[in-house]
C-alpha cells in the first residue's frame, strides 16, 4: 500500500514538472506556430535566477589578512557575510527564503529575456518553415546556456530550500496508513505550485477577455486580425507568460536538481515529447500527457518491474509516445492539421 | 535511372584525375616512413597533448585537470617554482624541458565522449605531431583514446578513469593509469564502512546503469560482504538522470539500513542531494541510524552536491588536504597559479605528465619501447600519494587510497570533505590478471 | 535534354571530385588538412547527404538518424570480428544493417507526418540508445565502445591467411591518408547516386511529396512506398556513414545513436541548404571543422598568433576572442546557426546563389549586355 501511495506521488511530482514545462512549449506552439527549442534554456536561466538571488543574498566582503596565510602560502583572504550583518533578521530570513523569493527576481528577468526574444528574433520567424525555426531557437539556445557557462562554470551549483521545509513530512497519519510514508516538504510546495501555475494560466485563457481573444487568435488569426484586433501586440504577452511559466517552474526545481547550464538541454527533447503526446498546441492536452508520463515513468522504475523486463524504465516514456502517436494520430487532444504538412 | 549516358571519353578523364590523386598519398607517406618511431621530434622542442572535456557536463573537471597539465608543463621546463619537482624521489628530471628539449604542449576539447576524444586525439598526433596524449574524465573517453593511441604507437597516460576495465580487460601496453580504480574503492572503503556502522547491516545499492557503475557496484557488494554486510537490494538507474524520486521511495521501507549510491558526476549530486531531501538520513531502520555511502568522490562533483555531502563517507584519490611534502609543494605552486586548491582530476594530470617526462629522461629516448620499459615496475615518491609501484602487469598504479568524509561545518566551497582515513597500497593489491584482457606488443610505428 | 544534363552533371562532379582530391592540398592553410578530420568529412558528408534525400527532397524532419549510423558501426565493427578485416564486407553488412533497421522504424513512423513523425524517429532512436548502453550490453559493450581484439574469429582471414591487427583493404592500412582517399571514393558515388536520384522520376515524385503530399494523393499518386523507399535510401547511406567510421577508427559506441548526434545532422543539412546537392556536405564540413578545429585554440595559442600586434592591443584582441574558441567553441557554432538562418533562410548554398546572382547582375549593368536583355517570361 505504501509503495503505491509514494510511486503515484512520485509520479504526480514529475507530472508536475514536466506539465509545466511542455505548457509554456505548447503555449508558444499553439499560438505563435513557433517550435521554440529555446525553451529548454529558458528554464535553465530560470534555475539560474534562484542562485544568483542566493548570491545577492550572500554578498561577502573580502578583506585580506596579511597575518593567515592561505594553504598556498598568500595572505588568507578572510569573507564576511554583509547582508545579514546589515539587515539582522531580516537578512537571515533573505538567505533563508532566497529559493521563494527568487521567484520575485525571475518574473521581472523572464518578462525581459521573453519580450526581447519574442521581438527580436521570434517575431521574424513566424511564416519561416519549422526546420528552421528549429536551428534558430537552437542556436539561441547554445548562445544562451554557453553565456551561462562562461560566467557561472561547467559544475552544477547548489542552491537549497528553505530549512523549514528541507526536510520531509510523515503522511501516514493523516492518509491514515500504518506504515510510515515519508515525502520532502519541497516536493509537496512544487507539486502544489505545479498545480497553481497551471490552474492561473488555464484561468486566464478561459475566463479573461484578454485570454479569450489570444484563443481565438489561436483558431483563426486572420479573422481575428480583420477585427482590428493587434493580435500580434497580445502574441507578445503569450511569449512572456511562456517565458515566465519556464523560469518560475526552473527556480522551483533548483532546489531538487542542483542548477548546471545544461539543465534545458536535459528537459528539451522530454518536454517534445510531453507536448506531441499531449497533441501540438493543446495546454489540457500537455498538462495530461506530463502527468501520465510521469505516473508511467514512476511505475515502470519499481524494482519488481525491471526485474521482468529489464531497462524498461529508461524507454517506457518513449513506447508511451509511440503508442499513443499510433492509436491517436494528434496525441491525446491534438487538434487536425496542426503541425502534420 | 540511366546510366548509358555517361560519356566515355569523360569518364575515362575523370578516372585519371582521381587516379592521380590517389597516386598524392605516397609523397606525404614516404616522409614519414624514416622516422625512427612515431612523432619523432627532431627540434629543439617535444609536444604533448592533452585530451580533456572543455564542453559538457565534465568541463570543469576537464578544465582543472588542463590547469594542471599547464603547470606541469611549466615546472618540466623550469619555469615556476617546481612544484612536486623538488619532492619527487626516483626523479632524474633537471628542469630544462625533456631531454634538453623544451616541452610544448596543444590541448583540444575531448567532451569526455569516446569518438570526440579520438577525433581530438587524432588531431594532435597527425596535425601537431604530439609524441604522446594525456587525460581523461571518463572512462568511456579514456578507454577510447588509450587504444587509438596503442594502435597509433603513441604513449597514452590516463587521467581521470575509475573503471576497472581501463588497466583491467581493455588494458594496452602502450597505456599507462595513475588513478586508481572501482575495485581500489571498493577494498579500501568496506573496512571503514563496517568499522564505523557495525557489521550487520543491509545495504540497498542504487547503481547508474553502465560500465563503470556496475563494476563500482560489485566491488563494493563484494567487499562488504565478505564483511558480513547483507545486500538487500540492487536497483539499476539510467545515466544522467536528474530526479531519483522513484528508485529512493522504495528504500526507506525495504528493511535495508544503508543506502550505497553508485553513481558519478551530476548523478551523484543529485541522487545524494534527494536521498538527504527524502530524509533518508534522519530515519531509523533496524533499531540503527540510516546511512548513505557514496564509494567514489570527485571533489568537484561534493560541491554540486553542498550540504548533503556533509558526513558522508566515501574514497579519492588524493586530497589537498594531505600533508606530505609533494602535495603542499603542489598545492602552493598550483593555489598561487590559479587562486585556488587543485582537485584531484589537476593532480592526477599534472603527475601523469611528470611521470611520462621523468621515464623519457630515465630511458634516454621518447621512443615508446623505451618509455614503456622504463615505467614498467617503476617505484617513486613523493607526488602526494606516499610510495607508488607502476605495475609492470597491467600499468596501474599502486598506492595509498583515501577514505574522505564530508566536512560538518565547512569555511569555503573548498572545504567541504575531509581525510578520514589513509587506506595502505597493501590493501587493495590485487592480482594483475583479474580482469583479463591482454596488453599485446608495444606499438611505436605510426 | 537529358544528354545536355548529364554531361552539366558529370562537369559538376568532375569539379568535385577535384576539389575533394585535392583537400589535403587546400586544406593544410586551415590546419585541417590531416586524414583524420578529412575522413570526417567525408563520412558526416555521406550521412548528411543521405539525410538530405529524406529531409531536403520529400521533406520529412527526422530525429533519429543517428540510431541508423550507430547500428552500421556496430554492424561494420563485427563484421571486422568475425568474418574479416576487409572494409568491403564490413560496408556492405552496414548499409543492409542500416537499410533494415531504417525498413522497420519507417513501416511505423511514416504512418504520421510532421512533427509527429519527428518525435516517431525520435523516440525510436532514444529508444536504441538506452538499450545500446544498458541492455544491449553483449552486443555493443556499453558505454566503452565496442572494440576489436586479437583474439576475434574472423573466419575469412584465418581463411586466406590475411594477417593484420586494424582494418585494411587487401593490405592497405585505412589509418591515414588511404582510408582519406577510400572514403572519398564512397562520397563521390553517394554523391553521384544522390545527384542522379534528383534528377530521376523518382526524385521528381520525391520532391512532389515535399511541396503538396494532400495534392499528390487525390491526385491518384500513393505516396507511401516512395517515402518509404527514401527513409530506407538514407537509412542506407546512414548505415554507410558508420560503417566508414568504423573503417578509418575500428570502434563503436553508444553515443552515436544520441539525439544530440541525430541533431547534427539535421544542423548540417540546414546549415549547408536543404534540399541542395552539394550544402549537406558544406555544412558537414563546416560543423566538423568547428568542433575539431576551434575547440583546439588556446589562450596561449591565441597569443601566439596575434603575437605581432603591440603588447596592450594584443591582449585585448585575445580577450576579446578567447570566449569564442577553446572552450567557447560551441558559442560560435550557435551564433553562427543563427545568423546564417536569419541572413540566409537557404542555407550557405543560398548565399552563393545570391552572391552569383549579384556578380551577374552588375556584369549585366555593362551598356552592351544591358541590349541583350530579354522581357521576363
Amino acid at each position: 500500500m505504501d509503495w503505491l501511495i509514494l510511486q503515484f506521488l512520485n509520479g504526480l511530482d514529475k507530472g508536475g514538472a514536466y506539465a509545466l514545462i511542455a505548457l509554456g512549449l505548447t503555449l508558444v506552439f499553439g499560438t505563435l506556430g513557433v517550435v521554440n527549442f529555446a525553451h529548454g534554456a529558458l528554464f535553465m536561466i530560470g534555475a539560474f535566477c534562484a542562485v544568483v538571488f542566493s548570491r545577492l543574498v550572500r554578498l561577502e566582503t573580502v578583506t585580506v589578512d596579511p597575518e593567515r596565510l592561505s594553504p598556498w602560502g598568500t595572505p588568507l583572504e578572510v569573507r564576511t557575510p554583509v547582508v545579514e550583518l546589515w539587515l539582522g533578521d531580516f537578512g537571515t530570513f533573505l538567505v533563508q527564503y532566497s529559493v521563494p523569493l527568487a521567484i520575485l527576481l525571475a518574473i521581472p528577468v523572464m518578462l525581459l529575456i521573453g519580450w526581447a526574444m519574442e521581438r527580436g528574433l521570434i517575431r521574424h520567424f513566424y511564416k519561416r518553415t519549422h526546420a528552421e525555426q528549429i536551428l534558430v531557437t537552437f542556436g539561441l539556445a547554445i548562445v544562451l546556456q554557453e553565456i551561462v557557462k562562461a560566467s557561472f562554470g561547467a559544475n552544477a551549483i547548489p542552491v537549497y530550500a528553505p530549512p523549514a521545509v528541507s526536510s520531509s513530512l510523515n503522511l501516514s497519519a493523516s492518509l491514515g496508513i500504518g506504515t510510515d510514508i515519508f515525502y520532502p516538504w519541497w516536493r509537496l510546495i512544487y507539486l502544489g505550485s505545479a498545480l497553481l501555475i497551471i490552474g492561473l494560466v488555464i484561468a486566464f485563457l478561459q475566463f479573461t477577455t484578454y485570454g479569450m481573444v489570444i484563443r481565438a487568435g489561436m483558431e483563426d488569426r486572420q479573422t481575428v486580425g480583420f477585427l482590428g484586433i493587434n493580435i500580434q501586440k497580445r502574441f507578445t504577452v503569450v511569449f512572456g507568460i511562456a517565458a515566465v511559466v519556464a523560469g518560475v517552474a526552473g527556480v522551483l526545481y533548483s532546489p531538487i536538481v542542483s542548477p548546471n547550464y545544461h539543465l534545458g538541454m536535459d528537459f528539451l527533447v522530454l518536454s517534445f515529447v510531453v507536448v506531441v503526446v499531449g497533441g501540438m498546441g493543446s495546454i489540457p492536452g500537455a498538462v495530461l500527457a506530463g502527468f501520465l508520463l510521469g505516473i508511467v515513468e514512476s511505475f515502470a522504475s519499481m524494482a519488481a518491474v525491471t526485474r521482468v523486463l529489464p531497462a524498461i524504465d529508461q524507454v517506457i516514456l518513449y513506447v508511451v509516445a509511440i503508442i499513443v502517436l499510433l492509436t491517436l494520430p494528434r496525441g491525446l487532444m491534438g487538434r487536425k492539421g496542426v503541425m502534420e504538412g | 535511372m540511366n546510366f548509358r549516358n555517361v560519356d566515355r571519353r569523360r569518364f575515362l578523364k575523370t578516372t585519371a584525375i582521381a587516379g592521380a590523386g590517389l597516386a598524392m598519398p605516397t609523397i606525404f607517406t614516404s616522409a614519414s616512413r624514416a622516422q625512427e618511431f612515431c612523432n619523432m621530434p627532431t627540434g629543439g622542442s617535444v609536444t604533448f597533448g592533452f585530451s580533456v572535456p572543455l564542453s559538457g557536463p565534465y568541463g570543469d573537471e576537464g578544465a582543472d585537470q588542463l590547469r594542471g597539465y599547464e603547470l606541469a608543463v611549466q615546472h618540466l621546463n623550469g619555469e615556476g617554482d617546481g612544484g612536486m619537482l623538488n619532492t619527487f624521489k626516483g626523479s632524474v628530471l633537471k628542469g630544462n624541458g625533456v631531454l634538453g628539449k623544451k616541452v610544448e604542449f596543444v590541448s583540444g576539447d575531448s567532451q569526455a565522449l569516446a569518438d570526440a576524444g579520438r577525433a581530438t586525439s587524432n588531431r594532435m598526433i597527425e596535425r601537431d605531431g604530439a609524441i604522446m596524449v594525456t587525460g581523461s574524465v571518463s572512462s568511456a573517453e579514456a578507454i577510447a583514446v588509450q587504444s587509438l593511441c596503442s594502435d597509433k604507437g603513441i604513449i597514452y597516460m590516463a587521467g581521470l578513469t575509475h573503471s576497472n576495465d581501463t588497466t583491467g580487460k581493455d588494458k594496452r601496453r602502450n597505456g599507462f593509469r595513475h588513478f586508481f580504480n572501482a575495485y581500489m574503492s571498493g577494498q579500501a572503503l568496506a573496512p571503514v564502512i563496517v568499522d564505523a556502522y557495525g557489521a550487520d547491516r543491509r545495504a540497498y545499492h542504487i547503481t547508474a546503469d553502465y560500465n563503470w557503475g556496475w563494476s563500482q557496484e560489485e566491488s563494493i557488494v563484494e567487499a562488504t560482504e565478505s564483511l558480513g554486510w547483507e545486500t538487500a537490494e540492487r536497483v539499476l538507474t539510467p545515466l544522467g538522470t536528474s530526479d531519483y524520486s522513484q528508485w529512493l521511495t522504495p528504500v526507506a521501507n525495504s528493511g535495508a539500513d544503508v543506502l550505497v549510491l553508485n553513481h558519478y558526476g551530476n548523478d551523484m549530486a543529485n541522487a545524494l542531494t534527494q536521498a538527504v531531501q527524502f530524509g533518508l538520513r534522519e530515519r531509523q531502520a533496524n533499531g540503527k541510524n540510516f546511512e548513505i555511502v557514496v564509494p567514489m568522490f570527485s571533489d568537484l562533483n561534493a560541491q554540486a552536491a553542498g550540504d548533503a555531502v556533509k558526513d558522508i563517507l566515501g574514497t579519492a584519490n588524493w586530497m589537498w588536504k594531505l600533508e606530505d611534502e609533494g602535495t603542499q609543494a603542489f598545492v602552493r605552486s598550483f593555489g598561487q597559479a590559479y587562486g585556488h586548491p587543485p582537485s584531484q582530476s589537476a593532480h592526477t594530470g599534472y603527475v601523469q605528465a611528470l611521470l611520462y617526462a621523468n621515464a623519457c629522461e630515465r630511458a634516454g629516448t621518447f621512443n615508446p619501447e623505451g618509455v614503456v620499459e622504463a615505467l614498467e615496475d617503476f617505484e617513486f615518491d613523493g607526488l602526494g600519494d606516499g610510495p607508488t609501484l607502476y605495475r609492470g602487469g597491467d600499468h596501474q598504479c599502486f598506492k595509498q587510497v583515501l577514505v574522505v568524509k564530508g566536512n560538518e561545518d565547512p569555511e569555503d566551497r573548498f572545504d567541504i570533505q575531509d581525510v578520514f582515513q589513509v587506506v595502505d597500497s597493501e590493501q587493495i593489491l590485487y592480482e594483475d590478471d583479474k580482469w583479463g584482457g591482454e596488453l599485446g606488443p608495444i606499438r611505436s610505428q605510426c | 535534354m537529358t544528354f545536355y544534363k548529364t554531361r552539366k552533371d558529370l562537369l559538376y562532379l568532375a569539379i568535385f571530385a577535384l576539389v575533394i582530391v585535392a583537400m589535403p592540398l587546400w586544406l593544410k592553410p586551415f590546419g585541417a588538412g590531416y586524414p583524420d578530420l578529412m575522413q570526417r568529412f567525408m563520412i558526416f558528408g555521406v550521412f548528411a547527404i543521405g539525410f538530405n534525400i529524406l529531409f531536403g527532397m520529400t521533406g520529412y524532419l527526422s530525429f533519429g538518424h543517428a540510431a541508423f549510423l550507430g547500428a552500421g558501426s556496430y554492424a561494420a565493427v563485427w563484421s571486422f570480428k568475425l568474418l574479416s578485416l576487409n572494409p568491403i564486407p564490413a560496408l556492405l553488412f552496414a548499409m543492409v544493417v542500416g537499410g533494415v533497421f531504417a525498413a522497420l522504424v519507417g513501416v511505423v513512423s511514416l504512418r504520421r507526418s510532421g512533427i509527429y513523425f519527428s518525435i516517431l524517429t525520435l523516440a525510436f532512436a532514444q529508444m536504441s540508445y538506452s538499450l545500446a548502453y544498458s541492455v544491449l550490453m553483449p552486443i555493443t559493450h556499453g558505454d566503452s565502445g565496442l572494440q576489436l581484439a586479437n583474439t576475434d574469429p574472423r573466419v575469412l582471414d584465418r581463411l586466406f591467411g590475411a594477417d593484420g591487427t586494424l582494418p585494411n583493404l587487401f593490405g592497405l592500412s585505412m589509418h591515414g591518408m588511404y582510408g582519406f582517399y577510400f572514403c572519398a571514393l564512397i562520397l563521390l558515388a553517394c554523391f553521384y547516386f544522390s545527384m542522379r536520384l534528383d534528377n530521376s522520376p523518382f526524385g521528381m515524385a520525391l520532391r512532389a511529396i515535399k511541396s503538396n503530399q494532400t495534392r499528390m494523393s487525390y491526385t491518384g499518386f500513393n505516396t507511401k512506398p516512395y517515402a518509404r523507399t527514401a527513409f530506407i535510401i538514407s537509412g542506407m547511406y546512414a548505415g554507410l556513414a558508420g560503417g566508414m567510421l568504423a573503417v578509418t577508427d575500428p570502434l563503436a559506441g553508444a553515443e552515436r545513436m544520441q539525439w544530440t548526434a541525430s541533431g547534427e545532422v539535421v544542423l548540417m543539412t540546414i546549415l549547408g541548404g536543404a534540399g541542395t546537392l552539394l550544402g549537406p556536405f558544406i555544412g558537414a564540413v563546416i560543423i566538423k571543422y568547428f568542433e575539431n578545429i576551434f575547440s583546439a585554440f588556446s589562450d596561449a595559442k591565441l597569443n601566439e598568433i596575434f603575437a605581432f600586434l603591440p603588447d596592450g592591443l594584443q591582449d585585448f584582441i585575445v580577450m576579446i576572442v578567447s570566449p569564442f574558441v577553446g572552450e567557447g567553441w560551441h558559442l560560435t557554432l550557435g551564433i553562427m546557426f543563427m545568423l546564417i538562418v536569419i541572413f540566409l533562410p537557404g542555407g550557405i548554398m543560398e548565399g552563393c546563389r545570391r552572391v552569383m546572382k549579384n556578380l551577374r547582375r552588375r556584369s549585366s549593368e555593362h551598356p552592351t549586355r544591358r541590349s541583350q536583355l530579354k522581357p521576363a517570361e
